[in-house]
């Protein structure tokens, strides 16, 4: 007899959208009818590479089916299941080399990666806390409660090195510190999950695909600061993943990881679910806690930092998602193994959500300082189409473009800046010799611009008069003294705004000034658009869009 | 400002339970807002001084707060709600053409809705499903990887 096999179906957001939701039911059927006792069908989140979806693997094996629909499960159930032929016409094709590759493990988009933060993605199903535990889950937690003090968990998550996965990159141990030592009747802490940046799905995936690792990490956070209450503010267009996060919290609660005196450490510690309601400001954290109070979710300035006043004027620490993700791993394997990942400043891991004009579309994650090229064309396997890579955004809008002549610049907090990016959430959209520099950073504005919440002057104001100049860049009606214009706001903007939002909205201008003026030029001089995308400029091609 | 309508097709009385469930807790507003445009597909304005009252807000405090989100509607919407993705790699890969081409085929404008109250088209700023863009949602519902033909089905099935 065969040993007992696993068929995961993905039931990510992003596999459910091709129909992975009919399939997953399919398959339990088809196997029932068939009477394999042997085999038995579940689901798993997000596993990153939605592009493939929907996606199914048949674990201990590690076969990987791609772009499986309702009509390939009487094949998969009779050939593979039941008679041990693997369906090779649903393997992964490697696009470089079009060869199948039939295991997850081999395929390079995978092969390359190393996964902490997204360890459990794809690899368990994630309304299942038993299966989180079965692969080491809650360990770190009774680590941390029976075994530590309050100042050895913060001690040990600052020698690790962990930097907040959100964006700005401010060392986690130094904020909990700061939580830690304010004197309060009451403290807070908070998942920052409002993932609002458009281009990134890194936090959808991980709350989707392993909701305990955050909770994990929440309730640790909680431990060490002191707090007895966290909240997860989560963005309302994630509805699957308000979901998991719910019924993971039920199944805490009842194994005891949750409530009063939890695993009889004495601690006490309560996670409420908060829905956004769709403001990207709301990711700032004094909009944020704002938001939760029931108010207009618009930035203060600060100081006083969430750390000494924040929800209710109580001290409030909040972390990323993949921030407390971090946490559990770090705990349990320690800082020296933690800290041994990335480069001197940054460490550990970082996630990118690669998209845009790239082969392999997904989440990636690797060793922070990773190159560039690595990622592009290692990992995500080149531009499509045999066009050239023109330029890499990262940080969404907040971040900046940076062009194909530095591919090697390595991912990480420092150099990012330095090459007029941010880290940012990790998003990172690959844009080939089609995409036009001048729009796409018209199309950023006109994001920020939207998303600007009208408190400060410099943003509210200068968001509308760059986006005014950018909108007659690409209708060819700009004259020369419009590029100084705009650089003069951007600069304003950038130095000036109360919030993240403002002083980093500028960037996406900045940077495709720094690095493409002669898009803005051909513009505006010889009334032309480079790539060939802006409506007004289009040539006449005959091509029809 | 002109008093709000008073339609009487809403059940002013399930808004007034559903504000009574959080009577006086001022941070209970979003989610309260949240709840009532759950049942009725929008925020009627004649609940804004109900929902006002309850919870000791200023009505010029929900309407505020309504104001600011951008998914609070204060106007009925269609049976049937197309979101297009806005987000970055939508973008790049199509999302404004897509966008373009549900309003010629609906004849209305983003933000609109069609005379016969069956589509309300919108945009949304991102979904997180980059990887399969361009998207867009119907009813809840993503679908990915868009193109004319894709719509074509879409919303032949929706006449259906």
């Amino acid at each position: 007899m065969q040993n007992k096999r696993t068929v995961f179906v993905c039931q990510g957001t992003g596999c459910l959208s091709t129909g992975s939701g009919a399939v997953y039911e399919a398959l339990k059927a088809e196997v029932a009818k068939l009477g394999l006792t042997d085999v038995e069908v579940d689901f798993t989140g997000c596993h990153g590479f939605c592009e493939q979806g929907g996606i199914v693997a048949v674990e201990p094996e590690g076969i990987f089916y791609t772009h499986v629909t309702i009509d390939d499960v009487p094949e998969i159930v009779g050939s593979h299941l039941k008679g041990g032929n693997p369906v090779e016409r649903l393997f992964y094709r490697d696009p470089a080399t079009g060869r199948a590759v039939p295991r997850y493990h081999e395929i390079n988009f995978y092969k390359k990666q190393q996964r902490v933060i997204l360890r459990n993605c794809g690899r368990i199903n994630p309304e299942k806390i038993d299966q989180y535990i079965s692969k080491g889950g809650y360990r770190a937690l009774k680590k941390a409660l029976l075994e530590m003090t309050p100042e050895q968990v913060i001690e040990e998550v600052k020698r690790s090195g962990l930097r907040g996965r959100g964006g700005a990159g401010f060392p986690t141990g130094r904020k909990w510190e700061f939580s830690r030592n304010a004197q309060a009747d009451r403290k807070y802490v908070i998942c920052n999950a409002d993932e609002g940046d458009p281009g990134a799905f890194m936090d959808r995936s991980v709350l989707e695909a392993d909701p305990h690792a955050v909770i994990e990490g929440l309730i640790t956070a909680g431990y060490a600061t002191g707090a007895n209450a966290g909240y997860i503010y989560v963005r309302a267009e994630y509805p699957l993943a308000v979901k998991r996060i719910r019924i993971a919290l039920e199944h805490a609660r009842e194994r005891g990881f949750l409530g009063r005196d939890i695993l009889g450490s004495g601690f006490d510690f309560e996670v409420y679910i908060k829905e956004g309601a769709g403001a990207f400001v709301c990711g700032e954290e004094t909009a944020l806690i704002a938001s939760i109070e029931g108010r207009r979710g618009m930035p203060r300035p600060r100081p006083p930092y969430p750390a000494q006043s924040g929800l209710q004027g109580k001290p409030t620490t909040i972390n990323n998602v993949k921030t407390l993700a971090s946490v559990p791993p770090i705990i349990e394997q320690g800082a020296d193994w933690f800290s041994t990942i990335g480069t001197p400043k940054s460490k550990g891991t970082t996630v990118l959500a690669l998209s845009g004009k790239i082969l392999n579309s997904g989440l990636v994650e690797v060793p922070m300082g990773t190159p560039l090229s690595t990622i592009i064309f290692d990992i995500g396997g080149g531009i499509p189409g045999g066009k050239r890579l023109k330029a890499v955004q990262t940080g969404g809008p907040s971040g900046g473009c940076i062009p194909a002549k530095i591919p090697d610049t390595p991912v990480d907090y420092e150099t990012l800046t330095m090459v007029g990016s941010i880290m940012g959430s990790g998003g990172m959209v690959v844009m080939d010799e089609d995409t036009c520099m001048v729009e796409v950073a018209r199309y950023f504005l006109s994001f920020t611009q939207a998303e600007s919440c009208g408190k400060c002057a410099p943003c509210r104001l200068g968001t509308r008069q760059m986006l005014e100049i950018l909108a007659r860049i690409t209708q060819g009606k700009a004259q020369e003294s419009d590029l100084d214009t705009l650089f003069t706001i951007a600069k304003t903007v950038k130095e000036c705004s109360l919030c993240g939002l403002g002083q980093t909205c500028p960037n996406p201008v900045l940077s495709t000034l720094r690095y493409f003026k002669s898009e803005y030029e051909a513009h505006i001089n010889k009334k032309r658009c480079p790539a060939n995308q802006c409506r007004f400029l289009r040539r006449k091609t005959g091509k029809k869009t | 400002m002109d008093k709000p309508p008073c339609d009487e097709r809403i059940d002013m009385q399930r808004i007034e339970s559903i504000v009574e469930e959080c009577k006086g807790q001022k941070w209970a507003l979003i989610p309260v807002v949240q709840k009532i445009q759950n049942e009725f597909g929008y925020i009627p304005p004649a609940a804004i001084p109900v929902v006002a009252k309850g919870l000791r807000l200023f009505p010029s405090q929900v309407q505020g707060v309504i104001s600011f989100y951008a998914q609070f509607y204060t106007k009925p919407r269609g049976r049937q709600i197309i979101r297009v993705c806005r987000g970055t790699a939508c973008h790049v890969r199509g999302a404004e053409a897509l966008l373009e081409l549900l309003e010629e085929r609906l004849q209305i404008q983003e933000g609109e809705t069609t005379p016969d109250m069956e589509y309300t088209l919108e945009t949304v700023a991102c979904i997180g499903v980059c990887a399969l863009a361009p998207n867009l949602v119907l009813n809840d519902q993503v679908h990915g990887q868009m193109d004319a033909e894709k719509v074509q089905q879409l919303l032949k099935k929706g006449e259906a």
